[in-house]
């Protein structure tokens, strides 16, 4: 089966919107609902976090909702579950976030071979080290057809960028400053100063995220990527206005 | 120094170690991995190192034979006086020397964590002694149930930061920790314990070596014979043990024991007892022994002690016990607690709650009346006050 990340990638080559949000929140049962929504509002690719106890990388908007999650219940199995449900409408392409602990525990070759099976397209584990990846999963994903995306930060050097884009079978995720998620918003100048410099060394997709919230922040991001990221701020929209404010926020972010 | 136990270059003990860090903090992990080798095998880091210790810290520290609990073991029984460090525990070994790194990476201001808040204090000390500034992460449950810590790094220029997510106990501090330094890649993050990331665990562990260096010399002049029969020491990360342990990992004659907090009881699931109840994953950047559920979620640990009150162990330790090189004793609170007014009144020592897991683990372990056993005595009891005056007066404890 095609990967429907890879076909999106080859049709869509500017503005692609990303959505990230957690997992059985706010809400248990939320996550199909969500999903739906969003690809209702035209939304091109959906990130879904997976609730975790202890997520190094996310601020505290992203850490709470995936406690929230796991009081509601959350489990890994409900997730395949719930995934399996959207999938039988939906044809957005789906990735999964999450930490390396939680894949291990499940097992890692389940646990791709789990995403495959309920229609998941690509996988985000930021604390997978790329040479651990390159030397014992590569293979694994590229049999399950599985994209794997790396992260760069303005602290990649131009030699490692390079790797990350040749190793990446997805897109890369341009992290726009030194932080943890929902940290900043706006864009600076020396942002946009890392963002052109990094152009020429990669030549898969790029998705910027972290600070992207609005039509602004979305817009300048995409003139410099295919495409941005949004998660804390839909997460925060979600927490005020639930599941029906999805519409109005995705529209508003559009412009 | 350890032949067998040796970290490999890319940070792995056996199957235990490595970093998986989020590419945010690869920078400043490969920047350490490059360099503390270098930095801290060098002439000049190592005489200013050792300076430190002896002028600063009041090293070496003594080797005191324990009479009286000698006898009532009907043993020989060793105690390695890491509570006469100035601050109070072995902490200060480490934070001495990560600081002398920190500055030959010309860093400018140091970030930590802490449980019971003596690796804050050592921080905050050596900080102040090399005046850069200093912020501290602790979890909120943690400031409230050892204050007088907390006072003591305000006092010396640290600026206390609660962990407010999670258990708000060690490992959230920890995870706060981490955070700040993605978004602050210019800080130095001083780690407290054996864990975390390559080469967190091997680094921290050269520094607090000193102490079975000294305790080898110590026994050989007190006994003739540099090796004793046993060294028991309470492993919440694992830096106090690592120190204790090192220089004797390669004699397979001395007995290596760590003392594990069972809180509650190992089954009533409010434990700390890492390496019987955990389970093999990555905490911190590190691939080790941990407490979680079958979906790889991070148990919220207990421990009578906010030292030992961590869900992970240090990638050494899950190696040795894996090897079957270590045992493990469990400790409840309760014995712990009984633990400390047994050595106060025996030897006119009070030592800290973590300290007495390893006095504890007497009670659970059979010795010749010949055997030569080290305890190591991580730290002295100040900050402990508050739990033992309280047990002494609801008559919590069987002394
Ligand atoms: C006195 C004392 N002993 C032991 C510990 C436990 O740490 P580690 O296992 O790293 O020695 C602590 C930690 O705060 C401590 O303060």
């Amino acid at each position: 089966m095609n990967n429907r990340m890879t076909a999106l990638f080859e049709n869509k080559h500017e503005n692609i919107l990303n959505i990230y949000f957690t997992a059985g929140y706010p809400n248990i049962n939320d996550t199909v609902t969500i999903i739906s929504e969003l690809e209702k509002a035209g939304v091109d690719l959906i990130e879904v976090g997976i609730p975790y106890s202890d997520p190094l990388a996310d601020g505290p908007t992203i850490q709470e909702s995936g406690t929230v999650a796991l009081k509601n219940g959350f489990t890994l199995k409900l997730l395949f579950e719930q995934i399996r449900e959207a999938r039988k409408t939906t044809t957005v392409p789906l990735i999964l976030m999450g930490y390396v602990n939680q894949l291990m525990q499940y097992g890692i070759e389940k646990f791709v071979k789990e995403c495959a099976d309920s229609g998941v397209d690509g996988l985000i584990i930021p604390d997978l080290p790329p040479a651990v990846f390159e030397r014992d999963y590569k293979e694994l994903f590229a049999i399950h057809n599985l994209s794997f995306t790396f992260l760069v930060t303005p602290n990649t050097s131009d030699e490692r960028i390079k790797m990350l884009d040749n190793l990446t079978t997805g897109f890369l995720y341009v992290v726009s400053s030194a932080s943890i998620t929902g940290a900043k918003s706006g864009i600076s100048d020396e942002q946009v100063a890392y963002f052109e410099r990094i152009k020429p060394l990669i030549s898969s997709p790029k998705l910027i995220g972290f600070g992207i919230s609005d039509n602004e922040t979305f817009t300048t991001a995409c003139s410099y990527a295919e495409g941005a990221i949004i998660g804390s701020a839909f997460i925060k929209m979600l927490s005020k206005d639930g599941v029906g404010g999805i519409a109005s926020y995705i529209k508003s972010v559009r412009g | 120094m350890s032949k067998k136990y040796q970290v490999s270059s890319d940070g792995y003990y056996g199957d235990f170690g490595g970093a998986w860090v989020p590419e945010m903090l690869y920078k400043n992990v490969e920047e350490l991995q490059a360099n503390y080798l270098q930095i801290i095998e060098s002439r000049e880091f190592q005489e200013e190192f050792r300076t430190l210790l002896e002028e600063y810290c009041g090293r070496p520290t003594p080797l005191t034979y324990a009479a009286r609990l000698s006898k009532e073991y009907n043993t020989h029984i060793f105690l390695k006086r890491e509570d006469c460090n100035h601050t109070g525990s072995h902490k200060l070994n480490n934070a001495i020397g990560q600081i002398l790194v920190a500055k030959r990476l010309g860093k400018k201001r140091i970030i930590a964590e802490t449980g019971a808040g003596q690796h804050g204090v050592a921080t905050a000390t050596v900080c102040a002694l090399m005046n850069l500034p200093c912020i501290v992460y602790m979890g909120e449950v943690d400031i409230a149930r050892q204050q007088p810590n907390v006072k003591r790094m305000e006092m010396l220029g640290a600026e206390v930061r609660p962990a407010l997510s999670g258990s708000r106990t060690l490992k959230d501090a920890t995870n706060e920790a981490i955070r700040h330094w993605i978004a602050n890649p210019d800080d130095y993050y001083l780690i407290g314990s054996a864990i975390g990331f390559h080469p967190y665990p091997d680094m921290v562990g050269r520094f607090q070596s000193i102490i079975s260096e000294e305790i080898r010399a110590q026994l050989k002049a007190k006994t003739g014979k540099e090796t004793p029969d046993a060294v028991i020491a309470c492993v919440g990360g694992g830096s106090n043990a690592v120190g204790a342990f090192y220089h004797f990992l390669d004699d397979d004659s001395v007995r290596i024991i760590e003392a594990e907090a069972a809180g509650l009881g190992i089954d009533s699931g409010k434990s700390a007892a890492t390496s019987i109840l955990g389970t093999e994953g990555i905490i911190h950047g590190c691939r080790t022994l941990l407490m979680q559920t079958e979906d790889g979620q991070i148990v919220e640990p207990h421990s009578i002690s906010a030292g030992l009150d961590y869900p992970g162990i240090g990638p050494l330790h899950a190696h040795l016990i894996k090897t079957g090189r270590a045992e493990v004793v469990p400790v409840t609170d309760q014995q712990a607690l009984d633990a400390a007014f047994k050595l106060t009144r025996l030897e006119g020592i009070i030592p800290a709650l973590e300290s007495s897991h390893a006095l504890a683990a007497l009670d659970q372990l059979t010795f010749k009346p010949t055997d030569v056993v080290i305890v190591n005595v991580s730290g002295r009891g100040d900050k402990d006050m508050d739990t033992y005056m309280k047990a002494m007066k609801d008559g919590s404890t069987t002394h």
